[in-house]
């Protein structure tokens, strides 16, 4: 019996590559030193940009779409338990086995039990951010069984012991000579003369995965969607890596959160229109494959799917930040982001990097997890990612949301009062009183002082200097408001005209 | 408690809110109103603009057409349910050398489909707005390992099979059939973002549209 009883439990929040190890300013400070970086990544993400905006402007209905697509999401988040049920039973009806994960190890270990059934110690794998999440790669390494990444971009971050970037182009910061000199270093067999064109370093991947394809027995990959109604899995990509890797191993398994459920068949219709255009800027993407449980005698036989909570059930008890688990990892956001165009993904610690990784990851972990309480100040909350997302998640808002959830899981940590508390006391004993606030106007012209010639204050002393870090002061004004106002009527009193406090004096 | 009770329970608990289900608007368009023609004039403008070759005919010139983009193919391979008209003028000749024929009953290995040049099959719906081609694992487009391995891709279109656009498409199939969609030979654009046409997937796409 499974129905809940109304005994509430507390969040339990996700494990895995979800955290930002260091915080996000200094995180950033050092990205911000990598010039390659920096041009790799703006040429990427206003290039995107453009062709999505493009594609986009196409359609008449776009609007509508996302309007359909944010409602199909919301509905999804609160019908769940009876979705994932539906889910199952279809799935299961075809052949599919189904297996439960409470966090990523527990998916680790499902994932290389299964391997492990099948006898071999090599599985190709199909671009996933999942996998990606609970750190399934580095898992399997350690019992002795080792996972290829076939899409181009994972096996060149792969190849170089790297980390994905971006979601959607992970290895968006490495341009093509970097790429050549890996494909030289790591790649076996490597032609030493190979050149920098993108078109012959993919033909190097094809050589160097195509053997692996052919001969792999057991394939691992995530999925875009999973159609409750029908117990339909849908893989979305452009290279056929992903359907080398669905099509012609002997066993599939795949890594699906649980959050990615559609109700009907007639929803993939919206989400298929939305996907594409805003990840890639394409009408379409050059594959999609879908699979409901196993079909006799076309692809793999032992069909298996791990759903994973991993803090998802963490996110979605959060009323207001719930609808940040409507995410597509389509990377429209990111892609819009000037936060983001300047740091990159590394800087975000977590897999799930940009405006999206800035809400997602403290809302899986928790906001005290790590460092990951500095991702919701990640941002200036200029809503270009809110405009941008295909089904609408109001991520500033969600930001904000954060925010105030950090400030207040910071009260009563400490006995010793933070800046932020002595900031605001001194604020309200100033703003609290209009005679206090005149004695402090009476400083502005100091601050003038400060400034200097190019009227601007580029350094606060002490804990202020934190303000000053990243933007200057300007000159404060000669005077207050208050005192020109003050000034300005004073001038009909001069010439004998209302005169109030005079005049209660005359009274008396 | 087993990891399935646990989870359905802390999601059941994340929900105790009871937040409202909403009526999902679906005010998007479900048909394009385009006729036969424009249809196969807009598919033909998005493949192309993907680097697939197209070729719109009557139904009396498939044959001598994929005859053509057959000729230096070594070998090819058509699932057993193929139209065998279309083959009329390849091969015709039982038992010869060129031609493998795959069924579920009967599959190729994966060995065999990787020494084949080329794969002949029909499609089961086509959407014209997105140039996008759905292959349902009907006898006449077989298994979906044989559209994939082979390195060229010559696919037939019906132009009565043509939807305008993807829901129209979608309303057509049956979502529980192995399906995959194809919009343009494989490609990628991983590498600063300059498109590559021809990676894992067949390099080159031949679409013959019927009129």
């Amino acid at each position: 019996m499974s129905t809940f009883l109304g005994m509430p439990s507390l969040p339990v929040f996700g494990t895995g590559n979800l955290h930002a190890t260091e915080s996000f300013p200094k995180a950033a400070r050092h990205e911000l030193n990598n010039a390659q970086l920096r041009a790799n990544l703006g040429h990427a993400t206003h290039t995107i940009r453009d062709k999505r905006l493009k594609v986009v402007s196409e359609l008449p209905d776009w609007e509508q779409l996302r309007d359909a697509g944010s409602a199909i999401k919301e509905s999804v988040m609160a019908r769940l338990p009876e979705l994932l049920e539906q889910f199952e039973a279809n799935f299961t009806a075809r052949g599919g086995i189904i297996h439960w994960a409470r966090d990523a190890d527990e998916a680790n270990r499902i994932v290389a039990g299964l391997i492990r059934d099948t006898g071999e110690t090599e599985v190709v794998k199909v671009k996933s951010m999942a996998t990606q999440e609970i750190g399934l790669n580095e898992y399997l390494e350690e019992q002795g069984i080792a996972a290829y990444e076939t899409d181009l971009a994972e096996l060149i971050v792969q190849l170089d012991h790297d980390k994905p970037s971006h979601i959607l182009v992970p290895a968006i910061h490495k341009n093509r000579t970097e790429i050549r000199d890996i494909f030289l270093r790591e790649m076996p067999g490597a032609d030493p003369e190979l050149t920098d064109e993108p078109a012959v370093l993919a033909m190097a991947a094809r050589a160097h995965l195509r053997r692996k394809f052919l001969t792999a027995k057991v394939a691992v990959s995530g999925a875009n969607f999973a159609l409750a109604d029908s117990g339909t899995l849908a893989v979305v990509e452009s290279e056929g890596n992903g359907r080398m890797c669905l099509t012609l191993p002997e066993t599939l398994i795949t890594v699906m959160g649980v959050e990615k459920l559609l109700p009907t068949w007639q929803d993939l219709e919206v989400f298929m229109q939305l996907l594409p255009r805003s990840s890639t800027g394409e009408r379409m993407n050059p594959y999609t494959s879908l699979w409901t449980g196993v079909t006799e005698g076309d692809g793999p036989q032992n069909v298996h799917l791990v759903l994973l909570d991993n803090g998802r059930s963490a996110a979605l008890a959060d009323e207001m930040g719930r609808s940040a688990l409507h995410c597509i990892r389509c990377s429209a956001c990111m892609n819009v982001c000037p936060v983001y165009e300047r740091t990159g993904g590394h800087a975000y610690g977590s897999t799930y990097p940009g405006p999206i990784g800035a809400i997602l990851s403290p809302l899986m972990t928790g906001i005290q997890a790590e460092e990951n309480n500095s991702l919701p100040y990640a941002s200036s909350l200029c809503g270009a990612c809110y405009d941008a997302c295909p089904v609408k998640i109001n991520i500033p808002d969600i930001l904000v949301h954060l925010r105030s959830v950090d400030v207040d899981s910071q009260r009563g940590k400490t006995k010793l009062p933070s800046q932020m508390d002595i900031g605001m006391k001194a604020a309200s004993w100033a703003l609290s009183s209009g005679k206090r606030l005149g004695l402090l106007e009476k400083g502005l012209p100091l601050g003038r002082l400060a400034a200097g010639p190019d009227r601007k204050i580029t350094r606060l002393p002490g804990i202020a200097g934190g303000w000053t870090q990243s933007r200057d002061i300007p000159a404060p004004p000669a005077e207050s408001f208050r005192s020109w106002w003050a000034k300005e009527h004073q001038k009909p009193d001069a010439e004998g005209m209302n005169k109030p406090s005079e005049d209660t004096g005359d009274q008396a | 408690m087993s990891a399935r009770e646990d989870i359905l329970g802390r999601i059941r608990s994340a929900l105790r809110d009871s937040p409202e289900v909403p009526r999902i608007p679906r005010g998007y368009r479900a048909t394009s109103g385009l006729d036969e023609a424009a249809c196969i004039e807009l598919l033909v403008d998005r493949l192309e603009d993907y680097k697939a070759r197209v070729s719109v005919v009557g139904a009396a010139e498939v044959p001598a057409l994929i005859a053509g983009l057959l000729a230096g193919a070594g070998s090819y391979v058509v699932p057993d349910g193929l139209d065998a008209l279309w083959l009329a003028a390849v091969d015709s000749q039982p038992g010869n050398a060129r031609r493998r024929t795959d069924s579920a009953a009967a599959p190729l290995t994966v060995a065999e489909l990787d020494s084949v040049d080329a794969v002949v099959t029909g499609s089961a719906v086509a959407v014209a707005e997105t140039g996008t081609i759905i292959l349902d694992g009907s006898p006449d487009q077989g298994r979906r390992a044989i559209s994939l391995v082979p390195d060229h891709h010559i696919c037939v279109v019906d132009a009565k099979d043509i939807a305008g656009i993807l829901p129209e498409a979608l309303r057509r199939i049956d979502g529980t059939r192995p399906l995959t969609m194809i919009s343009g030979p494989s490609a990628t654009s991983d590498i600063e973002l300059e498109r590559v046409e021809g990676v894992h997937g067949p390099r080159r796409l031949d679409v013959i549209i019927v009129r």
